[in-house]
């Protein structure tokens, strides 16, 4: 019994760095309707990124985490402002097969400087443990937890108390109206790409204390990060959460109860159902 | 003993979470007559033309084409009983030509490609748009469009019309060449007309009768002269009136 | 044959005869690696214009198309493999199976108001749900893969479809001349005028008496029903079949590239966007191996995406045609 809860409770503190890096894609999608679908691509070069400055100067992934972010921030910002703006108005295919471009190139471009090997960093307290209740919790996993939450917290109060962030909030719910009262929307655009990107760097650091990286794992998260962010409901902050903790569980459960390849099925299942029942998600809007 | 109509709205009703849009609204349109429905914006115009055409079912009340019960029909079947519509914001298939959008409407009633092309050519020339007949319907001006839109409705050969504020955007001139165009439409080919309209100049000019509806309920009905002096008609676009004391 | 030229220009009539004859011609003067490469190209050729059926005609954006593939492709194996059943009745099963999933899929997207990115996501879902189901589904041999056997006969068995490359360059160039044709007599029939109509504005399509629920499903059906007959090539040519590289969503990428590349709801398109992508590729794969860069080819191949979704974002025949002034007739 105890050993389930232990699972549950793992598969819940992935479920939080889930939710900070599906955070990322539904901030961009729900104000741009854009599909990022070089999300993942993006955060395994958040992720590469930490591995040279670890290996360089012997930081902690925690303590690089605002560094990275800021850092794709403003890669987000320069690829919206530079590129993926023109194609705002723009047919759906378009607008993914430019996404698309991107994606290989980021990718290809990881291949390029590390080569294809599994890598990851390595921190003093990666084998620590606690005991709570008798209940086993990665020291790793549970400080990985709590710093998605914090994220996910702070983006919160960014879009409830700033000014940019309503303005923001503005430009999804009317483009037109924003931009009648004058509010600029491509950059707001811009900056929404970057705040997406820069989640989703976060969220790599995070990933990187419990996963390898390699370059092609970068699809598999992008997908994941689509299945949270639909069943979560697309627009709702606590819904991203709320997806992240779902896929998480499921699929640490699956991942004991049931053979370890079939973890993504449920997940799949997951989407499947949600996209026909309940499209607007667990916690989304009605569009 | 009046023959029977060829459009009757019995009764019908609406409701949009919390709010009553249509609200037990009847009136008749005779076969190949013209009726005019105003009222003030949000009366609950469009919502009819929805219940009308199909894309919205009423939750109460009845529709009759010809006799036949036609309440409920999706918008595809509504046509196929020989409903068509316009829209209030036009609806040009942007990529396709001229000829070939109202080719489509035509296709409703053959599944002939050569005479789905000899229809369609007959009501561009009848609604002058024959020598735009290859260019995009996206490269056409709006007076243009707004006939395209007419003429791929009319494709579909359909009893009763219904024109959502058609005459929109327009400018005098164009309202009164629209105006004769529909007319004449209607005397040759023995269509009934049903328009929802802000310009009055048209409204007037076109309907035998009119029905004016008000938060979703019927205020008035009548010939044109009549309704544009009944008191309540005039209170519900300007305001009650004040009583000289 | 008179009915389905009339319409075309003169010199676009030309041009596909030209290409044509030199397509026959081509084995015959051509090493066998040229022909495996072209083999490359009608099949990505081939799989586009299916695709296009659905996307570039009926706008229905499907980003699982690798489904169909794969069941094509494993129906009509294993069946081979199990039963020995002629491969040309295991891909009519192979069709049957894939008219199925991609009606069903339609239908319940369609009823429950699913469209748009939303369906695209969903057809991921069921392709890669399928992918991890084959995976473990032993009949067919799971992830090991499923091996038929190759027979080492001098010459082309046809019937049995065993043999040379150019035997399948041939049946595959018949097949996307056949899917030019199709293409061509849907669009000027009403099927293709209600599937463009709904493909620019789905309700003023209704409007106008077309039951858009009916129509979507038959374009994704036809889709998926021609996707599968490729599948089931593929799979007597490559002798060999793995869900994570059947079912997998690079080859559902793959699919769509060549006819958003070449232009799409065009006739050519994706024939000239296969052309163009498996050149660009083979020649990238060539030069990369003699460079030895690990990932410049991915890199190039992108930036070449890139670069005409950018400059050309309406594809490269239509560029091409202008060119060429082979514009299609004024009808």
């Amino acid at each position: 019994m105890l050993t389930y809860v232990s699972i549950i409770v793992a598969g819940l503190l992935t479920g939080c760095v889930y939710g900070l890096m599906a955070l990322g894609l539904s901030v961009i999608f729900g104000v741009t309707r854009i599909v990022n679908f070089a999300h993942g691509e993006m955060m395994v070069v958040g992720m590469y990124a930490v591995l040279v400055l670890n290996q360089k100067l012997g930081l902690d992934p925690f303590v690089m985490t605002p560094v990275i972010a800021a850092g794709l921030f403003v890669g987000g910002y320069a690829l919206q402002r530079g590129l993926v703006n023109r194609y705002i108005a723009r047919p759906e295919h378009e607008q993914f097969l430019l996404l698309l471009a991107v994606a290989i190139m980021l990718t290809s471009s990881t291949l390029m400087v590390f080569g294809p090997d599994a890598r990851n960093v390595q921190v003093d307290y990666a084998y620590d443990s606690y005991e709570i209740g008798g209940v086993l919790v990665d020291k790793v996993r549970l400080l990985a937890a709590l710093g998605a939450v914090g994220g996910v917290a702070a983006l919160w109060a960014f879009f409830r108390w700033t000014r940019t962030g309503k303005s923001i909030r503005a430009c999804a719910d009317n483009q037109v109206g924003a931009q009648v009262v004058g509010l600029d929307v491509k950059r707001l655009y811009a900056v929404t790409f970057g705040i997406g990107a820069a989640c989703v760097g976060a969220a790599g650091v995070l990933l990187l204390l419990l996963v390898d990286v390699q370059p092609y794992i970068a699809a598999d998260f992008t997908l994941l990060a689509f299945i949270i962010v639909i069943v979560g409901g697309l627009g709702s902050m606590p819904g991203a959460l709320l997806g992240g903790l779902l896929v998480g569980v499921s699929e640490a459960l699956s991942g004991f109860m049931v053979l370890p390849s079939l973890k993504s099925m449920f997940s799949f299942a997951l989407l499947i159902v949600v996209l026909l029942v309940r499209p607007q998600g667990l916690l989304g809007r009605r569009a | 003993m009046s023959p029977p109509p060829l459009l009757e709205v019995v009764d019908i009703s609406k409701r949009f979470s919390g709010l009553q849009a249509v609200d037990a609204v009847s009136f008749s349109v005779p076969h190949g007559g013209i009726v005019g429905l105003i009222g003030p914006n949000g009366a609950g115009k469009t919502t009819i033309f929805n219940l009308i055409s199909g894309v919205l079912r009423p939750d109460a009340g009845a529709i009759r084409l010809d006799g036949r019960d036609i309440t409920g029909l999706r918008a595809d079947q509504a046509c196929g009983v020989g409903i068509g519509r316009t829209f209030q914001l036009v609806r040009p298939f942007g990529a396709l030509t001229v000829l070939d959008n109202v080719m489509v409407g035509a296709f409703k009633r053959t599944a002939s490609t050569t005479a789905a092309r000899r229809t369609a050519r007959q009501i561009l020339d009848r609604l002058a748009l024959a020598d735009k007949a290859s260019a995009a319907a996206n490269s056409l001006t709006l007076p243009e469009r707004k006939r395209l839109e007419a003429a791929r409705a009319l494709a579909t050969e359909p009893k009763l019309l219904l024109l959502d504020e058609v005459m929109a955007g327009l400018r005098p001139v164009e309202v009164d060449t629209m105006v004769r165009v529909f007319a004449d439409l209607s005397r040759e080919m023995g269509i009934a007309i049903l328009l929802t309209e802000h310009v009055m100049r048209a409204v007037m000019a076109l309907s035998q009768s009119i029905v004016v509806v008000h938060h979703g309920q019927k205020i008035c009905e009548g010939l044109p002269a009549t309704v544009a002096r009944d008191p309540q008609v005039i209170a519900c676009y300007l305001g009650a009136a004040r009583t000289k004391a | 044959m008179q009915e389905m030229l009339s319409g075309v220009p003169r010199r676009a009539a030309l041009a596909l005869a030209l290409f044509v004859a030199a397509m026959l011609a081509m084995p015959l003067f051509a090493g066998s690696y040229v022909v495996s490469v072209l083999v490359v190209v009608l099949f990505s050729a081939y799989l586009g214009q299916a695709w296009n059926i659905m996307m570039g005609f009926a706008g229905q954006l499907s980003l699982g198309h690798a489904l169909y593939v794969g069941l094509g492709a494993y129906v009509s194996a294993a069946l081979f493999v199990h039963f020995g059943l002629p491969p040309w009745i295991g891909m009519l099963a192979g069709m049957a199976a894939a008219a199925l999933a991609g009606s069903l899929i339609a239908a319940l997207s369609f009823r429950f108001g699913v469209t748009g990115v939303y369906f695209a996501l969903l057809t991921i879902a069921f392709a890669e749900f399928t992918r991890i189901v084959f995976n473990h589904f032993g009949w067919v041999g799971g992830s090991s893969g499923l091996f038929l056997p190759v027979a080492n006969l001098a010459r082309d068995d046809l019937v049995n479809l065993r043999g040379s490359p150019a035997m399948f360059y041939y049946i595959l160039l018949a097949l996307t001349l056949c899917a030019l044709a199709l293409g061509h007599l849907l669009l000027r029939r009403r099927v293709g005028f209600y599937w463009q109509a709904i493909r620019e504005d789905q309700e003023a399509a209704q409007a106008l008496g077309i039951d858009v629920f009916r129509y979507k499903i038959a374009a994704v059906t036809l889709s998926a029903v021609m996707t599968a007959i490729a599948g089931a090539l593929m799979a007597f040519y490559d002798n060999n079949l793995y869900p994570d590289t059947t079912f997998a969503i690079g080859r559902s990428i793959d699919i769509i590239t060549a006819p958003i590349i070449g232009g799409l709801g065009t006739l050519f398109g994706p024939i000239l966007g296969a052309f163009v992508l498996t050149v660009l590729s083979e020649t990238m794969t060539n030069l990369s191996s003699a460079i030895g860069i690990n990932g410049l080819k991915q890199w190039i191949y992108g930036a070449t995406l890139l670069a005409i979704v950018m400059l050309q974002p309406a594809g490269l025949w239509p560029w091409l045609r202008a060119r060429l002034r082979l514009d299609e007739a004024k009808r």
